[in-house]
């Protein structure tokens, strides 16, 4: 009994909750910033609140108001959407081993609050993942930035310039903030974020790829990479012990 | 609301919300070779440094924010603090530059 109630959903909830406060604090500088953006491109205030609660993805929604204010043609636009987005498939389906429900519709439907943010926090977790856990960091996550969309559309303002600059730092001081825990406690991590960095900026100075495959090739070559030689090593000291 | 945003944004949803939901079907109660399953916990660490770089260099046109901003954050993370109080931190750090300068 003493093991179910240590999972009890009520409690997974209010950790992902927390473990959402940072991805929140983050999303909120960006989101008022879309919202006053897509006020200059002309959507309304309903447009704006509709988009950032179907589509929850800030990098396409930022992307979308730009092809719209050169005027690209809709099916462009999704298309775009697609290509950017698709990075989550890779993200999902890792997830998906640390994700403990046997119902798979309850993983279906909270799959849609899947963003960089929500995943990566996710990923870094020590137990393993429960839909609980993932309800509360979504729906912190989902409601900064569906608030504070219609906020910046709102006020028609995003926060004064100082802090704006300076927040812009938050998301990734978040990243920075889960990864280094484990690479101080794993040369592997050291070597799979390295890599990564190291493709990525290949790929975007060069501009070879545009930002969504970018991300999906240089995480792909760099987990490859070093699980192919993670495996040459372990079989390399077998022999040496035979 | 116009009805072409409209449907703009229904097909945005949709291509979005396909991604992130397509491996929890697919993949739903299959074991993975051992291979894959290597590969796909490799995936966060890995997701993390590409995302991180060079993205963090160039929030600001000013590239030194940027420097500046990954190494309060990666100070702080490295000594142990947690991640609300290396967000804060690095927010803070950055103030004071963008005061300062």
């Amino acid at each position: 009994m003493a093991e179910i109630a240590v999972n009890k959903p009520a409690t997974e909830y209010r950790r992902g909750l927390q473990s959402g406060i940072s991805i929140a604090i983050g999303y909120a500088p960006i989101a008022l910033t879309f919202g006053l953006l897509a006020k200059t491109t002309g959507l309304s205030i309903g447009e704006t609140a509709l988009m950032s609660l179907l589509v929850f993805a800030g990098a396409a929604q930022y992307i979308s108001l730009s092809l719209l204010s050169l005027g690209t043609g809709i099916f462009e636009i999704i298309l775009t959407t697609f290509i950017v987005n698709i990075r989550h498939f890779l993200m999902s389906t890792s997830l998906n081993e640390k994700w403990e429900d046997s119902q798979t519709a309850n993983k279906a439907i909270l799959s849609f609050g899947i963003t960089d943010e929500t995943f990566s926090v996710a990923a870094v977790r020590d137990e393993k993942v429960t839909s609980g856990y993932m309800l509360g960091l979504i729906s912190i996550s989902y409601s900064s930035w569906v608030v504070c969309s219609g906020l910046g559309h709102l006020i028609g303002a995003s926060l004064p310039q100082t802090l704006q600059e300076s927040m812009s730092v938050a998301l990734y001081a978040m990243f920075v903030g889960l990864l280094v825990p484990s690479m101080k406690k794993s040369v592997k991590v050291v070597f799979l974020a390295a890599l990564a960095a190291i493709f990525n900026i290949i790929f975007t100075l060069t501009n070879a790829l545009s930002t969504g495959w970018a991300i999906v090739l240089a995480t792909l070559l760099s987990a490859v990479i070093v699980e192919l030689i993670e495996n040459a090593r372990n079989r390399q000291r077998r022999r040496e012990h035979e | 609301m116009s009805s072409q945003i409209v449907w703009m944004i229904a097909g945005m949803a949709i291509v979005t919300y396909i991604p992130r939901l397509l491996p929890f079907v697919l993949f739903k109660g299959k074991e993975l070779p051992v291979f894959v399953q290597g590969i796909l916990k490799n995936v966060p660490y890995a997701t993390l440094g590409a995302l991180i770089f060079p993205g963090i260099l160039f929030i600001n046109e000013d590239i030194w924010f940027g420097l500046l901003g990954a190494a309060a954050s990666f100070t702080a993370a490295f000594l142990g603090a947690n991640v609300i109080i290396v967000v804060l931190g690095s927010i803070a750090v950055l103030s004071v530059y963008s005061f300062l300068f």
